[in-house]
């Protein structure tokens, strides 16, 4: 991947980020931080490849500690995000709701 | 083709799969019919891309990697299941800390390796573990606040001045590293060590209210943070991922800091968002209390209630006995409105989410735009445990802190009834000229029991 085309990548993102979020109501604001918190989780695909690759003991030590943290972030904002968005119901689905406790 | 080439052509195109998988989940976890679907598409896009990762070229260390993933994804896993909805926006805060630190790790590996080959690749090595460092650090001090762990807000003079020495020193060591200077195993060392302090001392001073839009912040920036180091690992799925989280968190902090009526910069460099600041403004007039029995049959005789939810319902948990008198005053034909201000609660929507877990739909919430103007034709504006956000001074009192700061027109209502603990003030710490006017009436006690005595009283209606 040469700069420049990194850069319009780089663009291109930011714009559909800022448009994805435009038009959010208040009420998904904390479920969408959560969201988004769980999509930066990929983080973690970075975190195998660095620890994959790592040779000294000190590599493989913060390869490690690299993994543990990004599977926390992916699994840790996956499943708060599914539980909050989980309890998102209209009116006509009033009643067949689970409980969460 | 060789193996390994086939091997990098389906590992591509997955990352391609997984980023349009995730732009699709964010796009549809921001209208609420299709956001619990949302999740799952995103969820999926994490699978894909972390089950290709397996066959990246000359990957080693399984043994290690397995196990990490695994005591990581269950400490998390564990966690997040357990969590209680009102204690949501500091687990937020944790994963999101997590995140920060993995992509200062991956740019601890590789700066460590001293491979980052060209300068753009090794600045943005250097620029992603700073941002990730201090996301890591300051995300956890953020937690610590919320979960109640840290207290006090440690505040001293000179603070940004040694906020700002220590960002210089920070960048003087990045400008060493990333322009091939020094990038000696000493310097990166120092490089992260300063960082993390600064995480530190940029999120002490920051007081509880003012938490959501620094958690929103520190999501931005581990955003932009993977971004980067998607950049050194040429590695699309993170560019794409982390810059979108990036954009899009940067949004929707400037949307939480703008509902509170601040700048960024406000909220990052003063220490306001802390109880006990300033009271001014004398106010006249008296608190009037009132019994359960007759809020009962005033709102049970009413055509229309509005409810404005605050952080003391959520931390009586008393939205499900709230809801549970809702549902008796719609039997019996009255209309119920659930009026949300942007700032309720800890984080924008933190509200709707404790009313969604009691199961109130979403419909019949609103937000301040929406429902403002309705206050007028409500016969009863029923306030639980919010102060601030329907304090009336917000539009008059010019000296006041708030001054600004849109606030639900509660007192615009026929009838108000302020259910609260005690007499103290808000998070502000300013008196509330709404609870002494002639309309309003104060309910005190706990949000639950208030509630539990209201459903008594309109049964005893019949």
């Amino acid at each position: 991947m040469t700069g420049i085309v990194a850069l319009y990548i780089f663009m291109l993102a930011a714009f559909t980020g800022y448009e994805v979020i435009s038009r959010v109501p208040v009420i998904l604001h904390t479920p969408l931080m959560s969201g988004s918190n769980f999509v930066h989780g990929i983080v973690l695909v970075g975190a195998m490849v660095a620890l994959g690759s790592a040779h000294t003991p000190l590599e493989k030590t913060i390869g490690v500690i690299g993994v543990l943290l990004a599977a926390g972030n992916a699994v840790g904002g996956y499943v708060v995000t599914e539980r909050m968005l989980e309890m998102f119901k209209s009116s006509g689905a009033r009643g067949a709701r689970k409980g969460s406790h | 083709m060789p193996a390994w080439a086939s091997a990098d052509l389906l590992i591509q195109a997955s990352y391609f799969v997984t980023a349009v998988l995730f732009i699709i989940g964010l796009k549809r976890m921001s209208s609420p019919v299709s956001a619990r679907s949302g999740i799952l598409w995103a969820g999926a896009g994490m699978a894909v891309a972390t089950l290709i990762t397996f066959l990246y070229p000359g990957m080693s260390n399984y043994e290690l990697i397995i196990p990490a993933m695994f005591v990581g994804g269950g400490l998390a896993w564990w966690s997040g299941k357990r969590v209680a909805m009102t204690d949501m926006p500091q687990m937020i805060a944790l994963y999101n800390g997590m995140g920060g630190g993995a992509a200062a790790a991956i740019a601890a590996v590789e700066l460590y390796r001293g491979e980052a080959q060209g300068y753009a690749t090794s600045t943005l090595a250097v620029a992603g573990g700073l941002i990730g460092a201090v996301s890591f650090s300051g995300s956890a001090i953020a937690f610590g606040k919320l979960q109640g762990l840290i207290t006090r807000s440690v505040r001293f003079g000179g603070q940004q001045i040694l906020n700002l020495l220590l960002l210089a020193a920070a960048l003087i060591l990045g400008v060493l590293i990333a322009a091939h200077l020094n990038a000696s195993p000493a310097v990166v060392t120092a490089l992260f060590v300063l960082a993390l302090i600064l995480g530190l001392t940029m999120t002490l001073p920051i007081g509880g209210a003012d938490m959501p839009v620094v958690i929103s912040l520190y999501n931005a920036l581990t955003g932009l943070a993977v971004g980067f180091e998607g950049f050194v690992l040429n590695n699309a799925a993170m560019i794409i991922a982390g810059t979108v989280v990036g954009s899009a968190g940067t949004l929707l902090t400037q949307l939480m800091a703008r509902a509170m009526n601040r700048s960024l910069g406000n909220v990052l460099f003063s220490g306001f968002g802390d109880t006990g600041g300033a009271a001014t403004g004398e106010v006249s007039g008296s608190l009037k209390p009132i019994e359960a029995s007759d809020v009962g049959v005033m709102m049970a005789f009413a055509q229309k209630v509005i409810v404005v939810p605050g952080y003391g319902m959520a931390v009586a948990q008393a939205q499900h006995k709230i809801w549970e008198l809702c549902q008796l005053l719609i039997d019996r034909g009255v209309t119920v409105k659930f009026a949300i201000h942007p700032v309720a609660g800890r984080m924008p929507g933190h509200m709707n989410v404790l009313l969604a877990e009691a199961g109130v739909p979403y419909d019949l919430i609103s937000d301040l735009e929406e429902i403002n103007a309705e206050f007028e034709t409500a016969d009863v504006a029923l306030i639980i445990g919010a102060n601030d956000v329907v304090n009336p001074v917000a539009r008059t009192d010019k000296g006041s802190p708030i001054y600004g700061m849109p606030i639900l027109n509660a007192d615009k209502a026929k009838n108000v009834i302020v259910i609260k603990r005690g007499k103290g003030a808000g998070f502000s710490g300013i008196e509330n000229a709404l609870f002494y006017l002639d309309n309003t009436r104060m309910l005190y006690g706990d949000a639950q029991k208030a509630a539990a005595e209201l459903i008594q009283a309109i049964k005893a209606v019949g």
